[in-house]
């Protein structure tokens, strides 16, 4: 038995089967082919190389034209790597004569190419193998993704276990069989997390080499509430599987009755309990669990998995659904916040040695006006359908601010001029996600209409720790009383000023944090769909009164240690079924 | 057959875009085309193979052409490696 940790990005638990998806530089099986399929195996291969051959050549155009012909240039090489007559003859070999698999056949003779590079004296040739590597990596995700078929015809329930899933491997599944997904890479907006909780099952990600830790076959359970994975389970930790799975599911019915309740304090003091998602049809999800409008629509979904920029249309068409599905409900429309770790074939171009601080969000929108102009249209047609809010993402100082509304003025005019319908009134806000944005909050509390804290940013500019590194995860908490100190500010300069505050980090789902913030003010809670009903429920077992007195308790701490024991043991006396 | 003996004059010597460059112009001819450095003779319509060659600036390569277009290919192939220095690539 053995057990890994990764990140929970869909709640649940899940035992099954294990499949081990072949993808990216991963473990690539010794498969042979029968005599018969050579043929057929040869053309997938050529089918393979000319995908891959125009990928490369699309790219070099685009970067060519984008950033200049110099860079373009780059992928000359691996242009001719793809399509070198000798490379591919000795791949082409051991499919014929060793019948070797395609995908292996491509593994062997590229690995064997790149162990040459590496053994180089010279460092600027050697160096090269990065080279090869990426077009062996772009072969196989062709190869791979061709082979859909392989995924639509399961016979039993099944775990699956990959690098990240693509979408078109997700779009071949059959979901009826499958239980839970576990990945290499992601975190929680890669696409793997997104699909887990669109399906409703559980999913851990970012778990590094579960694909080579775990082989097909092995039985394997996930955690998708702990974020553990564990391979080949002894008998005391399926029967401790067993119990947790019958306590979740007892869990999820009984905050099912609180689906139709308001979300309101034992005093009577109501908030709104909102949702964030990736896309329109999350909001089902949302409404499902009991939301009463969404508070972070990430729209910079529309930018990735695709080869060109989204256009008004592709944009609109989208709000337009959610605007739709929400039936008069509110909806807060982030624009894009590209950069860090979300990349489009714009934003990705650029190797920024500290990507955290570097041209991302309202940054990257600024310095790419006609990209933005196209969003921001698109919001405000949007916001003649129903009650639209446009948010502004890493708001850092004023200027920004103030650039951004001027764009969308100029955009509001055109609109104006071509009679185009929009909201005039729509509200504009900008989410509070670094320090600075907090501590100027006052002055920004005159020149927008809201508020939104993002506290994944926050916590991880104010400590200066990134949580997905394991050696300093631990420092990372919501709860470090520099935080809660900043979110108080905010908090006051929204209450002086009359502007809405909402909270739409990960910090307002989980439910010890919830007395702490409704202590301090904050109107709207903006969650993921999974945690909505469990902070209903938080919402609804304390009262205002409570509540500001632990928010009182709280800032006499000066450790973040102190902090969440002490938030912790107040979450269960306050609900010690959901803690025990 | 026709062949030549070439030196690599830029000064990182047969690296990614030149090898690239001289296998682009390699393949448009019919003719056979190996290169040799020392004891190591490499098909020269292969980008992967003549970058393995790893021949750094100062190292002579011998040109090898075999087929109906010979003199022309090889004809080429000289020209191309005797423009391989940095500022010829940075003004295309």
């Amino acid at each position: 038995m053995e057990i890994r940790k990764g990140i929970a990005v869909s709640p649940g638990l899940a035992i099954a089967v294990a499949i081990v998806l072949d993808s990216e530089q991963f473990r690539i099986p010794r498969r042979n082919i029968e005599p018969r399929e050579v043929q057929a195996e040869l053309a997938r291969f050529q089918g393979a190389i000319e995908r891959a051959v125009s990928e490369v050549r699309g790219l070099r155009q685009r970067v060519a034209t984008d950033v200049g012909e110099k860079l373009g240039a780059i992928f000359d090489v691996q242009d001719a790597l793809l399509t070198d007559p000798h490379v591919s003859q000795e791949i082409r070999d051991l499919i014929e004569r060793e019948h070797y698999a395609p995908e292996y056949a491509v593994s062997t003779v590229l690995r064997s190419y790149a162990k040459k590079f590496l053994s180089l004296p010279n460092r600027y040739m050697s160096e090269r193998v990065a080279d090869v590597y990426d077009v062996e990596k772009r072969l196989l995700r062709n190869l791979i993704g061709a082979k859909r078929e392989s995924l639509g015809s399961l016979t039993e329930p099944a775990i699956i276990i990959g690098h990240d899933l693509t979408p078109s491997q997700t779009a071949s599944l059959d979901r009826s069989k499958i239980l839970a997904f576990a990945t290499d890479s992601g975190g929680r907006t890669s696409h793997t997390a997104i699909v887990a909780r669109a399906m409703g099952i559980p999913a851990v990600v970012g778990l590094k080499n579960i694909t080579s830790e775990v082989s097909g076959g092995d039985i394997v359970i996930v955690d998708g509430n702990r974020g553990l994975v564990i391979i080949n389970p002894d008998e005391a930790s399926v029967s401790r599987f067993r119990e947790a799975d019958q306590r979740f599911r007892r869990m999820e019915i009984e905050l099912g009755d609180l689906r139709e309740l308001p979300a309101v304090t034992l005093d009577g003091h109501e908030v709104k309990l909102w949702g964030n998602i990736e896309f329109p049809h999350d909001i089902e999800t949302c409404l499902a669990r009991g939301a009463s409008g969404i508070g972070l629509y990430r729209t910079e979904f529309l930018y990735l998995d695709r080869d060109r920029d989204p256009t008004e249309e592709d944009h609109f068409q989208a709000y337009a659904e959610a605007i739709d599905l929400l039936k008069g409900r509110p909806i807060v429309i982030r624009t894009c916040d590209l950069g860090a770790d979300k990349f489009t074939h714009l934003s990705g171009d650029y190797d920024e040695r500290n990507p955290f601080l570097g041209c991302r969000s309202i940054r990257f929108s600024l310095q790419h006006i006609a990209l933005f102009k196209t969003q921001l249209r698109a919001i405000l047609r949007a916001s003649a359908l129903g009650p639209t809010r446009a948010m502004f993402p890493l708001v850092t100082n004023l200027k920004e601010l103030r650039q951004a509304k001027m764009l969308l003025n100029d955009v509001r005019e055109d609109l104006e001029e071509e009679g185009v319908l929009f909201d005039p009134d729509m509200k504009v806000g900008i989410m509070v996600e670094v320090p600075s944005a907090a501590i100027m909050a006052r002055h920004f509390a005159k020149e927008c209409d809201f508020f939104s804290v993002g506290t994944n940013d926050l916590t991880q500019y104010t400590l200066a720790v990134d949580r997905s590194n394991e050696r300093v995860a631990s420092m990372y908490t919501p709860g470090h009383p520099a935080v809660l100190r900043l979110i108080r500010t905010v908090a006051e300069a929204a209450g002086e000023s009359g502007l809405d505050l909402a909270v739409c980090g990960e910090m307002a789902g989980d439910p010890i944090y919830v007395p702490v913030l409704l202590g301090l003010g904050v109107q709207v809670f903006s969650v993921s769909p999974a945690t909505l009903l469990e902070i209903k429920k938080m919402i609804r077992s304390i009262s205002m009164d409570q509540a500001r007195e632990v928010c009182d308790r709280v800032f006499q701490f000066d450790s973040d240690r102190e902090v969440d024991a002490y938030l912790g043991e107040i979450a269960r006396r306050l609900l010690p079924e959901m803690f025990a | 057959m026709a062949s030549k003996e070439v030196a690599i004059v830029n000064r990182q010597g047969l690296h990614a875009r030149p090898a690239t460059r001289f296998v682009e112009i390699a393949n448009r001819f019919g003719s056979r085309v190996t290169v040799v450095k020392d004891d190591t003779r490499v098909n020269g319509k292969s980008v992967m193979e003549m970058m393995l060659l790893d021949a750094e600036q100062g190292t002579t390569l011998r040109i090898e052409t075999e087929g109906k277009d010979a003199e022309e290919c090889l004809a080429a192939l000289v020209e191309v490696v005797s423009r391989f220095d940095e500022n010829a690539t940075r003004k295309r």
